[in-house]
């Protein structure tokens, strides 16, 4: 907490900004948010706009596994079924593409209800079993059901329009996918103000605790399903507006762990941890690249590397958060806050 | 319906069975004692068959002196991972630990690919070739002998539990922890014993996985069916894993070859789905029942 500033009410205590402060640098965010577009070139909006989807995927994730203490590994089956839902409705319907969003949203937190329904009587790791084989399922059902979903070959789809523009480059494409990652980050982080918010953490603390106070676990652990598969649906349908090539293989097992991943790395059970986890694991692949880049005029041998080398990195970014710093890069952020904050007196 | 051809399949299925059901010990063991889920099972396989290659191709050493040291340079990696990312993560919660196997996994994973590239191989032949009859029915010799050896394994280690000292120490420590420590067991290091038998235990199956259907980098796929075997049968029964490994071999063959390939991940992971919503906790697994 800030030197100086007392909480005097509950509003106070409660509000989502303590300070002025912190206000001003939220507006002074947003305005760098609408001037991105205009100040760099499109491989970075490119990289901006793949960071926001797999922030809104992640925040999802972070809701039921960080708020609400329930692991899963179907995250991006669930986006899956986001992305189907648009592509098929974008291909067949043409309807304007925030409805088709908000019914890859719907969609998706239906399937999510169907999956969390063996939570109440399974949790921890046979709910992540549970959630694999869910996962298996839906692959199946991706690659399998070939009139809808194109099968083995997948679907592509026409890009989404904004009055009358169709939005093809990352830079077009950015207008819907920016307003709307900022919308559902301010919906995760108010979420954990209201009663529902409330009930999943003492859900995730102790689960029976939590129904000796009153707390129906069936129907918060399905809701928390439900708005989780939410956030996964409308990221997949940003991912599908994105990439417009949908496949069964565009959303492996391996995407649900990067997602816990970035939870991970970024602090469970933190709104900021999951914006900074899903920042810092989409960029590690661009870090190395990078160095890729600097390295190969003295070892040529360093593209063929490449690979293997992130997938390593993505492990040991695993097993290094978990062991040494298990509160993730949002505890390091705090940190930092802290230091400066109480400075100069001693932490 | 054919029936010699659904006896022959469902000797494949048996022997299929056989691996899962040796993998899932491996599996068992590990969670028995230490209470680690690791997901890492099917990459740990795989680092096995690996090792073997490196020793058999790499080093051009004969086939009786390659797999004895594979397994045992595998025996050592399980040491090594046990003492430096598992024994960190004690008394962190089951979740915690369940990520870092995954986060091993794939470390695994990559180390593969950098040292052996990411293209499937095949192992070595070592397996005799001539075909097995049972009755009319022809069986795989590869899947024959690697049935025959997975049983050996079982069979060595049914017994071993029963009468070696670090068995039933080990059993012990699965027991009940706190009181194998007050008796003395020196806990720590049945855990560091039970990863390196339990990697061991891995690296054969491995090979016997890879003599049949060559190794790839994806053979962590493998484990995700593992996982299927030792959820149904229960996760902390020895029993359980062998009688499931071989249930799910069935299962996953019939469905293969009735339905089609692509149906065998179907058929099993439906199973799973069922088995969790009326027996959660497996055919022969323990129901922890949770106080406040």
């Amino acid at each position: 907490m800030r030197i100086g500033t007392a909480k005097e009410n509950y509003t106070a205590d409660e509000a989502l900004f303590d300070t002025n402060i912190q206000r001003g640098w939220m507006i002074a965010l947003m305005i760098a948010l609408f001037a991105l577009p205009f100040m760099t070139g499109q491989y970075a909006i490119y990289l901006v706009c793949l960071v926001m989807i797999n922030i809104v995927s992640t925040t999802g994730l972070n809701i039921l596994t960080g708020f609400t203490g329930l692991v899963s590994l179907g995250q991006a089956a669930f986006m899956g079924v986001g992305a189907y839902t648009v592509a098929i409705m974008e291909i067949n319907l043409g309807t304007p593409f925030l409805l088709n969003l908000l019914i890859a949203g719907s969609g998706a937190a239906l399937v999510g209800i169907v999956v969390g329904l063996p939570s109440l009587r399974v949790k921890g790791l046979y709910l992540a079993i549970a959630t694999i084989a869910a996962s298996v399922i839906l692959h199946f059902i991706f690659a399998n059901w070939t009139s809808m979903t194109g099968g083995v070959s997948g679907l592509s789809m026409p890009p989404a329009s904004l009055f009358g523009l169709e939005l093809v480059q990352p830079d077009q494409v950015y207008w819907i996918i920016m307003p709307i990652t900022v919308l559902m980050l301010f919906g995760a982080a108010n979420l954990f103000r209201t009663r529902i918010g409330r009930a999943f953490i003492a859900i995730r603390d102790r689960d029976i605790s939590a129904e000796v106070l009153g707390i129906r676990l069936l129907r918060f652990k399905l809701l928390s399903f439900a708005i989780s598969s939410f956030y996964a649906g409308v990221a997949g349908g940003l991912w599908a507006y994105f990439f417009r090539v949908i496949t069964p293989e565009s959303f492996p097992l391996l995407m649900s762990i990067f997602f816990l991943a970035a939870i991970i790395v970024g602090g469970m059970g933190s709104i900021l941890g999951g914006i900074l986890g899903a920042t810092f694991m989409t960029m590690v692949p661009e870090i190395l690249k990078m160095m890729v880049g600097v390295l190969s005029p003295i070892w040529p041998d360093a593209v063929a590397v490449m690979s293997p080398v992130r997938v390593v990195v993505f492990g040991a970014l695993i097993i290094f958060f978990l062991i040494f710093e298990p509160d993730g890069l949002a505890e390091i952020w705090r940190n930092i806050r802290r230091f400066f904050h109480l400075w100069p007196f001693k932490t | 319906m054919d029936w010699l051809f659904f006896s022959e399949i469902g000797l494949a299925g048996i022997g299929t069975g056989g691996l899962y059901a040796v993998s899932g010990l491996a599996f068992v063991l590990i969670y028995k004692a230490t209470r680690v889920v690791n997901m890492a099972i099917g990459e740990m396989m795989m680092m096995g068959a690996y090792i073997f290659i490196g020793f058999s191709v790499g080093l051009a050493l004969p086939v009786w002196a390659s797999i004895p040291l594979a397994v045992i340079v595998s025996g050592i990696m399980g040491g090594v991972i046990e003492r430096a990312i598992i024994r960190p993560m004690l008394g962190e919660n089951a979740i915690s630990v369940f990520m870092v196997t995954i986060g091993l996994g794939s470390v695994l994973v990559g180390l593969v690919e950098i040292i052996w590239g990411a293209d499937p191989r095949r192992l070595i032949e070592f397996v005799p070739s001539d075909p097995i009859f049972i009755g009319e029915a022809y069986l795989s010799p590869k899947v024959g002998y690697s049935f025959a050896v997975a049983a050996v394994i079982v069979g060595l280690f049914l017994v071993i539990f029963r009468t070696w000292r670090g068995g039933v120490a080990l059993r012990a420590t699965a027991g009940d922890q706190a009181a194998a420590y007050s008796m003395g067991i020196n806990v720590p290091k049945v855990f560091s014993l039970v990863w390196i038998i339990a990697a061991m235990i891995a690296a054969v199956a491995g090979i016997l996985v890879g003599s049949i259907g060559g190794v790839s980098p994806n053979m962590g796929v493998y484990g995700l069916s593992v996982l299927v075997v030792v959820i149904i049968g229960g996760l902390d029964s020895l029993l359980g894993a062998l009688i499931a490994g071989i249930f799910v071999g069935l299962i996953e063959t019939y469905a293969g070859a009735f339905l089609g390939g692509e149906y065998k991940m179907l058929a099993t992971f439906s199973l799973l789905v069922f088995v969790l919503i009326v027996r959660p906790y497996g055919l022969f697994g323990t129901h922890e029942i949770e106080r406040l």
